[in-house]
C-alpha cells in the first residue's frame, strides 16, 4: 500500500499516526526502563521495544467500540489503544491516578472505555476470555471484534486449543493475534513447539489463517484489515501469526542477549527495527523530511517527561484503598441488555 | 409453600431468572440437548433457545473463561460444572480470572457470573469423583461461595447469586437432588451471607452447610432421644460467612461440633473454630471437634468409604463428647 511515488495526503496523514503511535512507544518505554532502575516501578515489567508495528498495526484497524484483550507485555498495546500516557505510567508507579488505580501494575492495564480488556499474568488465560467476548458480541447481536494478542509461547496452552475450537465452532467474532517473538522466555519457538509455522495450528479448528511480517506496519495492518473484516462482516475468527522481535530481555530482569540468543542474532534483527522501516519508507516517499521527524520526536519525548512528572506527583494509594474494590456492593435489577462495556 | 426437589428448585431459580434478565444465560456440558447431566437444566432449552442454554465441548478451563470475558462486557453467565471435581482444571479462570478482575482493574470491571454444580461425594464414585472443595474457594477474596443444603435454600441462594454483581460460587449436592421439601412461593431470594438456624436448641451447637446440614439435622433428632437439644446453624453462605450467628448458638449453648463434608486439614471447620476461640472463648465449655472425612482419597470399597464420610454417628458421637456424655 506505500506509494513509492507522489506522496498521497491522505495516507501521508496515516502514516504520520502511524509513526507517532510507534514512536510513543518506544520512547515511553526507554523511559520506563530508567525509571524501573531508578526504583520508581517494581515488580515484573515486560517491555515491547521492537513489536510496536504489532500493536499499531493491529489497533489501528479498530473501531472505538471494538475490544483489545492482551498479556502482560501490555503498555504498548495499551497506549496503541489510546490510554494516555499519564495513565500507564501512573499505573506502572503504582499510583492513584493509573488507570487500575495503581493496583493493577505493570502486567494489569485497563481502561473499560476504551473497551481495553487488560493485560493478564497467566499465560493463555486471557484467550478463553476473548472467546466469551466474542459469544458476547454475538449474543448481543452486535458488529464488533475483539482482538486478542500472545506471545508463540502460548500457542503451546491448552486454553488456546480450548478457546479457538470454541470460536470456529460457534463462528465468534474474535482475531487471534500470535506475537510470535521467538522465545517464550528464553525458549525458542524451535524448542517449544512441534511445528514452527505456527499459524498452521488454525488448521484443526478449520479457522481462517495468515502469517506476516511483524516488523511492517503496512503488512500487519493488511492483514488485520482483512481479519476484521472477516470478524465484522461474516462473524467469523482468524488465527494471524504475525512474526517479530523483542529486542530487550523478556523482563527487566533479562540480560537482553547472552544465554538463549546471541548478540549476533540480535544485531542482525535490530537492523530490522519497526519504525526505522516505517521512517525510511515515509522518506523515500516523500512524506516527512528529517526535520519533522526531529520534531515529532521532540514532541513525544516531552509527553513521556510529562507522563513522568505526572505519575511522581500523583498521590500514592490511602492504605483504605487495600480493600477497596475485591467485592462490589450492588446486585442487579433486570434491565437492558447494554450494547457494550461502559 | 410447594413442596419439589432441590432439582427442581435449581431448575425453577434457573428459569425466573432467566425470565426476568435476558443478559442471563446458562453454560455447560450436556446443559441443553440433553437437559442437564443431572437434569438440572431440563426444558430450558425449549424455552430460551440456544443462544442462552449453550452445550460446550469438555473443556472446563475453556468454557469458563468464556464466561469470564461475557461477563467482562456486560453478559450474567451461569456456568455448570457437571461436577466440581472436573473443576480442577477450570480454577485458573475462577481464581487468576474471575476473582480478581474488579480488584486488578482498579473497579473498573464487575464479575457478575455465578459457577455452579455438585460438589463433594455421592456413592462409591471412588477417589476422582467424590471431593469437597468449599475450603478451597471460600479461601479466595474477590468470590462469593454458598452451600444450600435444602429446596428452599437452592432456590433462593442460586436467585442471589444470579443478582449478585460479584463471582459467586454455588456448592450443589449429587445426593441433594432427589430430596424434596418445601419452597416459599412467590419471588423466594436469600440474601447471601445470612446463616439460619434450622434447629433450636440449648445443649450443644452443630455447625454445618450444604449436603451435611442433613446428617446434623440426623444426629439433633438422635441426640433429642437421649435428652440432648442441639442447635443446628446452617451457615448457608461460606465466604462472607455469617460469623455473628456463629458466636450467637455457641455463647447460647457453650458447646461446638463443626460438620463439614471436606478433609481435616485447612478444611472449613477450622476456620470457624478460629471463630469460636476468638469471639466465644469464656463461653466454651469444652473445645470445639470436627466432623469430617477421614484424611485419605476416596475409597471405593463400600464399606471403607462409608468409614471415610462424616456421618450421623460420628456426629453423634462428637456432640456427647463436647457433652462429657461418654
Amino acid at each position: 500500500m506505500m506509494a513509492r511515488k507522489k506522496p498521497d495526503a491522505a495516507s501521508a496523514a496515516l502514516n504520520r499516526e502511524l509513526l507517532h503511535s510507534m514512536l510513543l512507544q518506544r520512547r515511553f518505554e526507554e523511559r520506563t526502563a530508567e525509571a524501573y532502575a531508578l526504583g520508581k516501578i517494581g515488580g515484573f515489567c515486560h517491555l515491547y521495544i521492537g513489536q510496536e508495528a504489532v500493536s499499531t498495526g493491529s489497533l489501528s484497524q479498530l473501531r472505538p467500540d471494538d475490544y483489545v484483550i492482551t498479556t502482560y507485555r501490555d503498555h504498548g498495546q495499551a497506549l496503541a489503544r489510546g490510554m494516555t500516557p499519564r495513565a500507564v505510567m501512573a499505573e506502572l508507579f503504582g499510583r492513584s491516578d493509573g488507570c487500575a488505580r495503581g493496583k493493577g501494575g505493570s502486567m494489569h492495564m485497563f481502561d473499560k472505555q476504551l473497551g481495553f480488556l487488560g493485560g493478564h499474568g497467566i499465560v493463555g488465560g486471557h484467550i478463553p476470555i476473548a472467546t466469551g467476548v466474542g459469544f458476547a458480541i454475538k449474543y448481543r447481536g452486535g458488529d464488533q471484534v475483539c482482538v486478542c494478542f500472545f506471545g508463540e509461547a502460548a500457542i503451546n496452552n491448552g486454553a488456546f486449543h480450548e478457546a479457538a475450537n470454541m470460536a470456529a465452532l460457534w463462528k465468534l467474532p474474535v482475531i487471534y493475534v500470535i506475537e510470535n517473538n521467538r522465545y517464550g522466555m528464553g525458549t525458542a519457538i524451535e524448542r517449544a513447539s512441534a511445528i514452527n509455522d505456527i499459524y498452521e495450528r488454525a488448521q484443526s479448528y478449520d479457522m481462517a489463517r495468515d502469517v506476516v511480517d511483524g516488523q511492517d506496519v503496512f503488512a500487519v495492518r493488511e492483514a488485520i484489515g482483512k481479519a476484521v473484516q472477516r470478524a465484522r462482516a461474516d462473524s467469523m475468527p482468524t488465527l494471524l501469526e504475525v512474526r517479530t522481535y523483542r529486542f530487550m530481555g523478556h523482563s527487566m530482569s533479562d540480560a537482553v542477549s547472552g544465554t538463549y540468543r546471541t548478540k549476533d542474532e540480535l544485531e542482525e534483527y535490530l537492523k530490522r527495527d519497526p519504525i526505522a522501516l516505517l521512517r525510511s519508507r515515509m522518506e523515500e516517499a516523500g512524506e516527512i523530511s528529517a526535520d519533522e521527524i526531529a520534531a515529532m520526536d521532540a514532541e513525544v519525548k516531552a509527553v513521556v517527561q510529562d507522563a513522568l512528572d505526572f505519575a511522581d506527583a500523583s498521590p500514592e494509594l490511602p492504605l483504605e484503598a487495600l480493600w477497596e474494590n475485591v467485592l462490589v456492593d450492588t446486585t442487579s435489577d433486570a434491565g437492558a441488555m447494554p450494547a457494550r462495556a461502559g | 409453600m410447594t413442596v419439589m426437589t432441590y432439582r427442581d428448585a435449581l431448575n425453577a431459580a434457573l428459569r425466573e431468572e432467566m425470565r426476568r434478565d435476558d443478559r442471563v444465560f446458562l453454560m455447560g456440558e450436556e446443559v441443553a440437548v440433553y437437559q442437564g447431566a443431572y437434569k438440572v437444566s431440563k426444558g430450558l432449552l425449549q424455552e430460551f433457545g440456544e443462544m442462552r442454554v449453550v452445550d460446550t465441548p469438555i473443556t472446563e478451563l475453556g468454557f469458563a473463561g468464556v464466561g469470564v470475558g461475557a461477563a467482562m462486557v456486560g453478559l450474567r453467565p451461569i456456568i455448570e460444572f457437571m461436577t466440581w471435581n472436573f473443576a480442577l482444571l477450570a480454577l485458573d479462570q475462577v481464581v487468576n480470572a474471575a476473582a480478581k478482575m474488579l480488584y486488578m482493574s482498579g473497579g473498573q470491571f464487575a464479575m457478575p457470573m455465578v459457577f455452579r454444580g455438585p460438589n463433594g461425594a455421592a456413592l462409591q464414585l471412588g477417589a476422582q469423583h467424590s471431593q469437597a472443595w468449599e475450603s478451597w474457594l471460600a479461601h479466595i477474596p474477590g468470590l462469593k461461595v454458598v452451600a444450600p443444603g435444602t429446596p428452599a435454600d437452592a432456590k433462593g441462594l442460586l436467585k442471589a447469586a444470579v443478582r449478585d454483581d460479584n463471582p459467586v460460587i454455588v456448592l450443589e449436592g449429587e445426593m441433594l437432588y432427589n430430596m424434596k421439601g418445601e419452597v416459599p412461593d412467590g419471588d423466594h431470594v436469600i440474601p447471601l451471607g445470612v446463616a439460619e438456624v434450622k434447629r433450636v436448641g440449648e445443649h450443644v451447637s452443630l455447625i454445618s452447610y450444604g449436603k451435611m446440614v442433613n446428617v446434623a439435622l440426623q444426629a439433633a433428632d438422635a441426640l433429642a432421644r437421649d435428652g440432648v437439644h442441639a442447635e443446628v446453624l446452617d451457615l448457608r453462605t461460606l465466604r462472607p460467612m455469617d460469623v455473628p450467628a456463629i458466636v450467637a448458638t455457641v455463647r447460647k449453648t457453650n458447646r461446638c461440633v463443626v460438620v463439614e463434608e471436606g478433609w481435616e486439614l485447612c478444611g472449613l471447620g477450622a476456620q470457624v473454630a478460629d471463630y469460636v476461640q476468638r469471639e466465644a472463648f469464656d463461653w466454651l465449655d469444652a473445645p470445639v471437634l470436627r466432623v469430617h472425612q477421614a484424611e485419605a482419597p476416596m475409597p471405593y470399597a463400600r464399606t471403607l468409604e462409608k468409614h471415610a464420610k462424616p456421618d450421623v454417628a460420628k456426629t453423634v458421637a462428637a456432640a456427647r463428647k463436647v457433652l462429657y456424655l461418654d
